[in-house]
């Protein structure tokens, strides 16, 4: 492994490596993202391996499991350069076909081609699917192209040039100068303005300064940062050291949570991989400034996203948010100026770098500048990864590039900035997503959750699952978040089970605001949000529950009751032989009852009735209507009428 | 050490800088009610009950006294409606914990929070922290500590310091607003440590 001594030393290795690779030559990239792996990702990369070397096209074909394009809904996703055909949901059973037909005759399958699913037209290109067409992607572009593992492959597509230019061109006032120029926000959660975070710590007079990747994403369904670590962690370790240069620190950690194994690995590999190339270290490509990167790992607590409680964790201490007013870039790790960013937030330095602030600041809305990654889950077409440039709207993301909601099932809701984010309804979503527009919405950015939610959802039960998650998260050491949370899940249960009380919601208020002001960190103040959004949008389903004991939704088990429809029943004894209570009453030509005392609401009659007879409803507030008489449950009679 | 003049309660009051807003109340006579404020500890900032409204630089907004620093011109009231109201909810979080706690009875009295607000779930302790902070911070012994945490947070006496440190000391019985902690120790020493308990009677 070569050090590299100067920029020119850099320029004239990644044109070695270029030299190497014919970018004629067909290069199959497939993803070996947690998703697509999940999906089987592991045996197709194989396969393929096992291919090329059985028909001896190893010097003319490059094989390579890269980080996450995104679509993980249609995983193992295939990409296959240099004519970016893409296939999906790949099998190592077609491994074979797709090395004959297409990297040997260079012919398509069609049916391994994304189908648009309204037009039925077919789509070669990755970037013609539909999914990927209305993306702007500027971050997760690089995912597929490069083996997360290979620093070659970084330095191919140009990595670490700007960490280059930092150091030869710019003065480390000019990199902070052009990142606050670029009002890169931070990607985290607040969206406090990066570039003033960092002029506080370099200004700050205490010399010995930290940068920090904070790499503890937690939010329930998200996992854009998970992404771009396992990816291309090169891309955010190239952040990180310019930012070290720009506020002149020589330490940088990513603090990295547990749970995400591959992401440590590939970060650690990263790290190794620079310091072999003097892109870390002593006397970074001969410019004089020193910068060593450690990699800390989280031990499971979603507090420890909070920053106070990261630095406290990253010292050696329980992980609870500190008390103090003071901004934790002027008094942070170990009482020292440290700038905490986000993974998402640190990967978009080196392009404001390369590109130049007024590049940034073209994309986006008038205070949000840039893209954003969203994880798109939940009641949707399109599950994955998205990334757009702010100011898109709700509507174009959800229906433009997640195609809608499946199983026609209409949209209620959609989740956005994670557990302590809010829901916004239908009528918001010509939003155009931004920090500030979220946050009026009564939502907020957050790191990029979007969790969508149809009409059978209910919005209720959603506050609940929210505070639940946020009250097992709590650190504990505050009342309003400790005991109010506690309090708040239990009244919100209470109303999801039929015990919902006249009064309920004025406690619950009178909590969140208890929370909301009086909490010790952002968890606790932020916690309310879910209750609080869905009562602004939702509170009918609210009061539905409490007052008629009725679950608009039909989704909350205690208050909804099966029933089956006399006149829909052909008594074919699917839903009396499946169910695991033995509450149905019935016979061969007799339309089955259910017996609501032996019913466990289960729900198994709902799903096992055949959709063409659709006799099996869900009831909610009115009273069960009285089962048909003996003498008219003959089916028999029934069918000679007709 | 300059000398910073802030308004607290309509009142102009001297404080030093480094002092918290708590400090310069008490010192000018302004009560602000507190919980797991100790002045030979560390601010913790747990119970909230000290919050505050602050007014500098034309904006407005709740702080925590005990931990907030004073600062020059800084317009500080220790009680409004809405101060009222989150210390009296913060109260009864509590007593659906320990709904009879002496030490928490006189500002029951002044907020007018009612015990049966919330479902009981009664565990005693209120999770102020002065033991284990005491323990930590004065005696320097760590002899009680937190474990695990949110609601499932208890505090603890660690057995192997416990035995030897805790049976002449039990400085932090008086500190404790519930009593609980004196339970704790006691199921501690006859689950972990009941032939010291019993050397230490003996030696009476």
């Amino acid at each position: 492994m070569a050090r590299l001594n100067s920029p020119e030393e850099l320029r004239k290795f990644r044109q070695a490596i270029l030299s190497k690779r014919d970018p004629d030559n067909p290069c199959i990239s497939i993803c070996a993202g947690a998703g697509c792996i999940a999906s089987g990702a592991d045996e197709v990369i194989a396969a393929f391996e096992a291919e090329i070397e059985n028909q001896g096209l190893q010097a003319d074909v490059d094989t390579k499991g890269t980080g996450c394009p995104g679509f993980c809904e249609r995983g193992p996703v295939v990409v296959i350069y240099p004519e970016e055909i893409c296939y999906l949901q790949v099998k190592p059973e077609d491994v074979r076909e797709i090395v004959e037909q297409t990297i040997k005759e260079n012919k398509v399958i069609e049916r391994l081609l994304y189908e648009d699913p309204v037009t039925g037209e077919k789509a070669v290109k990755e970037s013609d699917i539909s999914f990927y067409k209305n993306q702007q992607r500027t971050v997760l572009c690089n995912n597929i192209r490069i083996d997360s593992r290979s620093i070659d492959d970084y330095l191919a597509i140009g990595g670490y040039s700007a960490l280059a230019k930092a150091l030869s061109e710019m003065t480390a006032v000019e990199v902070l100068e052009e990142v606050k120029k670029s009002n890169l926000r931070g990607r985290g959660g607040a969206g406090f303005p990066a570039g003033r975070k960092w002029e506080g710590s370099r200004n700050a007079s205490e010399p010995i300064k930290y940068v920090i990747v904070n790499a503890d994403e937690g939010d329930p369904g998200a996992f854009m940062d998970r992404a771009l670590l396992e990816g291309n962690p090169h891309s955010i370790l190239e952040g990180l050291i310019i930012g070290g240069y720009a506020i002149s620190a020589n330490e940088g950690y990513f603090y990295v949570r547990q749970e995400y194994p591959l992401a440590v690995a590939n970060i650690n590999l990263a790290i190794k991989q620079a310091e072999d190339n003097g892109l870390l270290g002593k006397n970074i490509l001969g410019s004089g400034f020193d910068f060593n990167v450690m990699v800390h790992q989280g031990a499971g607590a979603f507090v420890c996203g909070e920053s106070t409680a990261l630095m406290t964790s990253l010292e050696g201490k329980v992980g609870e948010p500190r008390p103090k007013y003071t901004r934790s870039n002027i008094k942070g790790l170990w009482n020292r100026p440290s700038v905490l960013n986000n993974v998402e937030t640190w990967a978009n330095v080196p392009l404001i770098v390369n590109k130049g602030a007024d590049w940034f600041t073209s994309i986006g809305t008038a205070s949000s500048k840039g893209t954003k990654i969203f994880s798109l889950v939940g009641k949707i077409t399109n599950t994955g990864l998205v990334e757009v440039p702010m100011g898109m709207t709700l509507k174009d993301i959800i229906y433009k590039i997640g195609g809608g909601i499946p199983g026609g099932k209409k949209f209620k809701a959609v989740q956005t900035g994670g557990p302590s984010g809010g829901c916004i309804p239908e009528k918001l979503l010509d939003l155009e997503v931004g920090f500030d527009e979220l946050s009026k919405a009564g939502s907020m950015m957050g790191s990029g959750g979007m969790i969508v939610m149809d009409e059978d959802t209910c919005m209720v039960d959603v506050a609940r699952y929210f505070i639940n998650f946020l009250t097992d998260e709590s650190c504990g050491k505050c009342v309003p978040c400790r005991e109010g949370l506690r309090q708040m899940h239990k009244i919100l249960t209470n109303i999801t089970a039929g015990k919902g009380k006249e009064g309920d919601i004025e406690i619950l208020e009178t909590l969140a605001e208890t929370a909301v002001e009086a909490s010790l960190c952002a968890l606790g103040k932020s916690a309310p949000n879910p209750f609080l959004s869905t009562l602004r949008y939702f509170r009918d389903e609210y009061e539905a529950h409490i007052k008629e004991k009725r679950c608009p939704a039909l989704s909350c088990k205690n208050l909804i009751a099966y029933h089956i429809d006399p006149d829909k029943c052909q008594a074919c004894m699917i839903c009396l032989r499946k169910c695991p209570a033995e509450a149905i009453d019935g016979g061969k030509k007799k339309i089955h009852i259910i017996d609501q005392e032996k019913c466990t609401n289960c729900g198994t009659c709902f799903e096992v009735c055949p959709p063409r007879f659709g006799a099996v409803e869900k009831i909610s507030g009115v009273a069960m209507p009285a089962p048909i008489p003996e003498d008219e449950r003959n089916i028999t009679r029934k069918s000679t009428e007709k | 050490m300059s000398e910073i003049l802030l308004e607290i309660d309509g009142k102009e009051v001297s404080a030093r800088e480094g002092m918290t807003v708590l400090e310069a109340a008490q010192g000018a006579g302004i009560s602000i009610p507190t919980l797991c404020h100790h002045e030979k500890l560390e601010p913790f900032g747990g119970c909230r009950i000290c919050i505050v409204e602050i007014e500098v630089r034309d904006w407005t907004r709740l702080v925590v006294s005990c931990v907030y620093p004073v600062e020059e011109n800084l317009v500080v009231r220790t009680r409004t409606e809405k101060i009222d109201r989150i210390r009296k909810t913060i109260l009864e979080l509590l007593l659906a914990h320990a709904p009879d706690a002496p030490g928490l009875q006189e500002l029951v009295q002044e907020y007018g929070a009612d015990k049966n607000r919330f479902e009981k779930d009664a565990s005693f302790c209120i999770h102020c922290g002065l033991c284990v902070r005491y323990c930590a911070e004065v005696k320097k012994k760590n002899a009680v500590g937190f474990v695990d945490r949110g609601i499932r947070k208890e505090i603890s006496f660690i057995p192997e310091i416990s035995a030897k440190e805790c049976w002449n000391c039990k400085e932090c019985f008086p500190l404790c607003p519930t009593s609980y902690l004196q339970a704790v120790y006691v199921l501690t020493e006859a689950l972990a440590f009941p032939s010291h308990s019993t050397e230490a009677m003996s030696d009476k």
